[in-house]
Parts: structure tokens; sequence; C-alpha cells
């Protein structure tokens, strides 16, 4: 373990022998993964209580293998499905999902809306650097209109999808949106998540300066973070925003904060009046 | 709260539930019931012909036994649900049929790669594509060896008839659970949508086995190891505070993730190899008709083993000397058997549904100096005995 990390408060929390990270310099992830560990630090939650899922791509590597958890890395586009069947197994521990927008909203864009709809109790922290970064800066889904990437040379003339609006609106008890600028706000989104019982998102905008800065005008990534701040727009101005106004910006804040029924507490809710039922509670 | 299906209680209320004796009923009926007397407690599944009478039957039953039935959004996060649970504890299944499984394919090879126990039904219908929905085939034979992406070894269980598929889905479960693998189980159309007889058993009379667990700590640290000799490692659970990391990408026998050295990602899919090909006595399995003094043998699997047997009886009356050999663990192949077998005979006969999948294992394994014949039917309607029999006149 380079030393570096020896003065890192967080460390506890990192399998050692698995640093260094994996990620660029400059990268977002560290943010990310750093926000998580002191959300889980400050809510004083044992990591023995925590199984952690990721897909694939560089944002799937924020925490897996390095958080020091029950981790378990998953093929592409299914961590939250794979998180379904952990959470029925365990739902006493919290089951967190740390993957990046192609992984959760392209590729397994529907496990991430039917998770939302039966409102599972998973946490997801979706990491949007608005492109494919591991395999070398393809254009996703989040990408901005406009935006030059590997495989939009040109131009991208594709709309983003917007994620949190849409998980919002498919049932999730949580919703929430920041960017590695907004740290603090960050840390305090992930504490929330992980206690509202049924489904939370967390969708973090964060900076990949090598695949998608360095393309479009922002090859350093403090640039990319003065951009993040100049174009968030905080949820309640935008509600009164018109929608031509809000292109390219990025509304931060919460979304949803509810109560809504949790499907596996439904799910055990069931088995019991079902045994019941067929009277087989004292066998 | 993990199940495993052999707790006392667990015992009580399937003795309650379920009575010993004769029952009429599908096949897909009888896979289920199977699945939950092995300690299937968790399914995840999605809806299609013509497995869907499993996911039914799982969905009334399985909450009665405590037990947990998730309809996912689609066969990818079906297979992706249970290995998740399957890392939890739980003894988990799935049921589809062709286009389903191609898309569990993927997922197939992680439980591979990550040594997940679970079982996959693909109940065989007329392909390829959408094909003949409603038609039972076996045309995914290959499909069940071969389906996922690299080297792998798979093991799949094919049963005979409903009966059959009752003791078979156990074994299939025992085999998953013993060996920390993937099973798939290669049921079909015709065989799922057949009422037949089917004898219930007392639970008793079912033995049924749970995966290995770590014994201490040491054996916890290494998921992928290999620290009894016998390829398997024990399992450290999610939940039990071991911070166990599963990849599927190449990792060491910690868990973690190397992908950079050749040695152990050789290592790595050796050891998956040995484990299934050291442990053949817990899965090898065949059944053998007449074969003592055959000059012709047979060799079917699945429901053309059924008019396959009604020709062979047929034509041993007529004097014919034809035996039959119906391999019931379809992967890995019983080769050594076949090659023993195939030396006494001078033809032999592989009728199948398909236009020739089994027969090339066959091949593999029988010298060139036997006539080996395929007889093929696709189309949806299953070989009868007459045609079996005409081939069986037609060689001797």
């Amino acid at each position: 373990m380079p030393e570096i990390y020896s003065k890192y408060p967080m460390i506890k929390y990192l399998r050692k022998e698995a640093l260094p990270t994996a990620l660029c310099p400059g990268c977002g992830g560290g943010t990310v993964l750093n926000a998580f560990a002191n959300a889980v630090d400050q809510l004083k939650i044992d990591p023995r209580d925590l199984v952690v899922v990721s897909g694939i791509g560089c944002s799937a590597w924020i925490a897996s293998p390095y958080f020091l958890a029950d981790t378990l890395h998953t093929t592409h586009g299914r961590a939250i499905a794979f998180a379904t069947g952990v959470k029925v197994g365990l739902p006493d521990k919290k089951v967190v999902v740390i993957s990046g927008d192609g992984d959760l909203a392209s590729i397994g864009g529907n496990h991430l809306l039917h998770a939302a709809r039966r409102n599972i109790d998973i946490t997801v922290i979706l990491v949007n650097n608005f492109i494919y970064g591991m395999t070398g800066g393809q254009v996703a889904p989040t990408t901005p209109f406009g935006a030059i990437t590997t495989t939009t040379p040109y131009r991208n003339i594709e709309h983003p999808l917007q994620i949190s609006e849409t998980i919002a609106a498919a049932g999730a008890s949580y919703v929430a949106r920041w960017t590695t600028a907004h740290v603090y706000q960050l840390i305090e989104s992930i504490k929330k998540a992980l206690q509202v019982k049924g489904f939370s998102l967390v969708e973090v905008i964060s900076q990949c300066p090598v695949q998608f800065g360095r393309r479009n005008k922002m090859k350093e990534p403090a640039e990319m973070l003065r951009w993040f701040l100049k174009n968030s727009v905080p949820i309640s101005k935008a509600k009164k925003m018109p929608p031509e106004e809000l292109e390219g910006k990025f509304v931060i804040g919460e979304f949803v904060n509810r109560q809504r029924p949790e499907f596996v507490s439904e799910l055990n809710k069931l088995i019991d009046e079902v045994q019941e039922h067929f009277g087989l509670k004292e066998v | 709260m993990i199940i495993r299906g052999d707790e006392p209680e667990q015992i009580k209320l399937l003795r309650k539930l379920y009575k010993p004796g004769n029952y009429f009923m599908q096949g897909n009926e009888a896979v289920a019931y199977g699945a939950l007397f092995a300690g299937c407690r968790f399914y995840a599944g999605y809806p299609i012909t013509p497995s869907s009478e499993i996911a039914e039957t799982m969905a009334r039953e399985l909450p009665k036994l405590g037990g947990y039935y998730l309809q996912m959004e689609d066969e990818i996060g079906s297979i992706a649900a249970m290995i998740g649970a399957s890392w939890t504890g739980f003894k988990v299944m799935t049921a589809t049929a062709g286009p389903g499984f191609s898309l569990m394919q993927e997922n197939l090879g992680y439980a591979v790669m990550t040594e997940t126990p679970l079982v996959l039904v693909d109940v065989q219908r007329s392909g390829p594509s959408t094909g003949q929905a409603t038609k039972g085939a076996q045309g995914d034979f290959f499909q069940a060896r071969w389906g996922t992406h690299g080297d792998h070894p798979i093991v799949a269980v094919s049963p005979t008839s409903g009966q059959d598929a009752f003791w078979e889905i156990i074994r299939a479960f025992n085999i998953a659970e013993r060996l920390r693998t993937p099973v798939v189980f290669l049921f079909d159309g015709i065989l799922a949508h057949t009422r037949e007889l089917v004898k219930i058993p007392d639970v008793d009379e079912v033995k049924i086995t749970y995966r290995k667990l770590p014994q201490n700590e040491e054996e916890a640290k290494l998921p992928f190891g290999d620290p009894h000799g016998d390829g398997v490692p024990p399992m450290p659970l999610f939940g039990h505070g071991y911070f166990t990391h599963v990849t599927g990408s190449t990792h060491k026998e910690n868990g973690l993730r190397d992908v950079y050295t050749p040695e152990v990602h050789d290592r790595l899919v050796r050891r998956i190899h040995r484990k299934i090909e050291q442990n053949r006595h817990v899965y090898e399995k065949y059944e053998e008709h007449f074969t003592d003094d055959a000059e012709i043998l047979v060799v079917s699997w699945g429901v053309t083993a059924r008019p396959a047997l009604g020709a062979v009886l047929k034509a041993r009356r007529e004097g014919i000397k034809v035996g039959l050999f119906v391999p019931k663990t379809v992967h890995p192949f019983p080769g050594e058997r076949m090659r023993e077998l195939g030396k006494r005979v001078r033809a032999v006969l592989v009728p199948e549904m398909n236009l020739g999948q089994m027969i090339l294992e066959v091949q593999r394994f029988v010298n060139d100096d036997v006539l080996l014949k395929g007889v093929n039917k696709i189309g949806g309607v299953p070989l009868t005995v007459e045609e079996i029999l005409r081939e069986i006149r037609g060689v001797a």
C-alpha cells in the first residue's frame, strides 16, 4: 500500500492489498469513494453489514474491490438485478450498487427502472461521467448534445437521458443528483439514501478529464469541476425555469424523498399471510 | 432468513403439504415439486412457453414454505438475481426455454467463473429463434454445453419422464451444491406438458446435500482455492463478515482480480475444469437396456429415449440383438462407457429431436468401423416407436 494512504482517515474502510486504485489521475471516482466512505463512517455502519455490488466500467471499480465489505462485481448492466437477489437473501443488510451511467442507465436501464418501480431497498450511487470511459471514450446515452466523443467525432446528435427525473417518476423512494463539486451535499444525500427504506438513487455528475474533458475543451479536472459549478441549477430554481433554459444545465438537489411500500418487506408480509392462511405457522 | 431445505421445520412443512402418493401431473409440475423437495427456496424467472407452469407452481408453493418467488423484468435479470441469492445461501432455480436460455448465457458463464451453485431449467422448444414456441425439441444440447463464451465445463442433466424429472431435478441440485457449479437441466416441451403418473415420495426418501461452507477464517479467505484437494472450494457466503470479493474477471484464490498474470488465469480455469473432471462419480449417470449381448446399439436421451426403448423392446421380440444406452447426465458425456459399448457393436443409431447433436459426442467415442447413423426428426412432433424400429430393422 502506498505511503500516502496512511494519512487518509477513511483507509479503515478500504481493502489495503488492492490499493492503489486503478482510476486515472483527476478522475471523479475517488471523490465518490471518499463520499461513500464518509457517509458510512458518519452513520456508523459496520462494513460487515454492507454488500456492495457493481457492474462493468470505470465506475464499477470505485468500490470493487477497494471497499472492504462483501463485494460482488457482476456482468455489464446487471448489478441491480444481482443486488435484488442479495437483498432478498439478506434483508437486514445494506445493499449498495455503485456503478456508471453506461452500465446502469444504458445496458442496465431496464433493471434500474424496474428496481425503482418495485421500490426494493437498495441504494444506487450512479456515477454519471457522460461517457464510456474504460472502452476509450465512446458516446453514451448521457453524453450532452453536441459533445465530441470517439464515436461522435463530428458532434453528438442525440439528447441525454435525464436519469434522476426518470427514476423519480418510476417510483423510487429517494432520488438526488449532485456533482463531484458538491461533496458535502453528496455525503448528506448518500446518508439519506442509505437510511431510507425503499429504492434510493444518488446520481453523481462526475468528471472524466481523460476521455470526455480532453475532447471537449476541458483537459484539466478543475476545468470540469468549474463547468459543473457554473451550470448547476438547484431543483427549486429549475422548477421555475422553461425547459429550453435548462438545456445543458445540471439540475441538482433532492427530486423525491417519500415513503412507499418496500418490496422485500411486502414479499415477507405476503409469505406470512400465505402461511397463516394455509395454517402453516405452527407446524 | 436463509433456508437450506433440510431444517426440521422444513421437513415438517413438506410432509404436511405434499402427501406421499400417486399423482397425475404435468412434467413441469414434477420439476417444480422436485425442486421444492431438493431445498430450492428462491426462484427468479420470466414467463416463457413451454416452461411457464414451473414458474406458476413455484409462485404458488414457495411462499407456503417460506421461500421466495421473484418475477424479474427479463431472463438476464432472473439469472442475475438467483446468483445474488445463491451467494446469500439459498438454493436457487430458474426455468426458461430457448430464447430465454440464449439471454441467460452470459450470466451462466459468470456462474461458472464465480463457482455459484444454481439450477437452470431449459424446457427445450423448437428453434432456432422463436421457432415453434409451443413445440418440444432437443436442439439445445450443444447450447447447454457451449452457449457461454470461453473455456468452461458444464454439467447438464436430462430426464426421460415426469417421474424421472422429479428425481433428476433433485440430483441436479445435489450436483450443483456438491460441486459449487451451475447445472443445466435439459427438459423439453413434450415432457413438460405431458400429464402422467408421478409418485411423490416421503420426505425421508429424498437425500439432499448443501454446499461446503468454510470451517475457519483461513478457508473463508480463499473462496477460490482448493483446500481439500477435490477442486471444490468452500463458499464464504455474504453477510457473515468475511469481506468476500466475487468477480467474473480472472481472480486469484482470495478472489481479487488479476487479469494480467497468465499463470493466474491458467490456474483458475484449469482448476474449474479439474473440479468437474475429477468428480465424475458425483454426476455421471446413464441407463442401459439389453446392452450385454447387443450387436446394434441405440443411444438416445431425454424425451426420445422413450420411443427408443419401445422400439428396442419390439425389435428384441423380433429377435434382433439390439440394446439401448441413455445418458442421464449428458454433459460431461459418459464417454468411457460409450467407448466400451461401442467396441462390442457393429451399428449405433442415435435418435434425437434435432438434426444431429448428441451423435457428435457419440462419434468421438466410437470407432470408424462401426456404422453410425442419426435418426432425426424436427417440427415439434416426437419420434415414434415405429420410426425408430424401422431404422433398427434397416441395420439388422
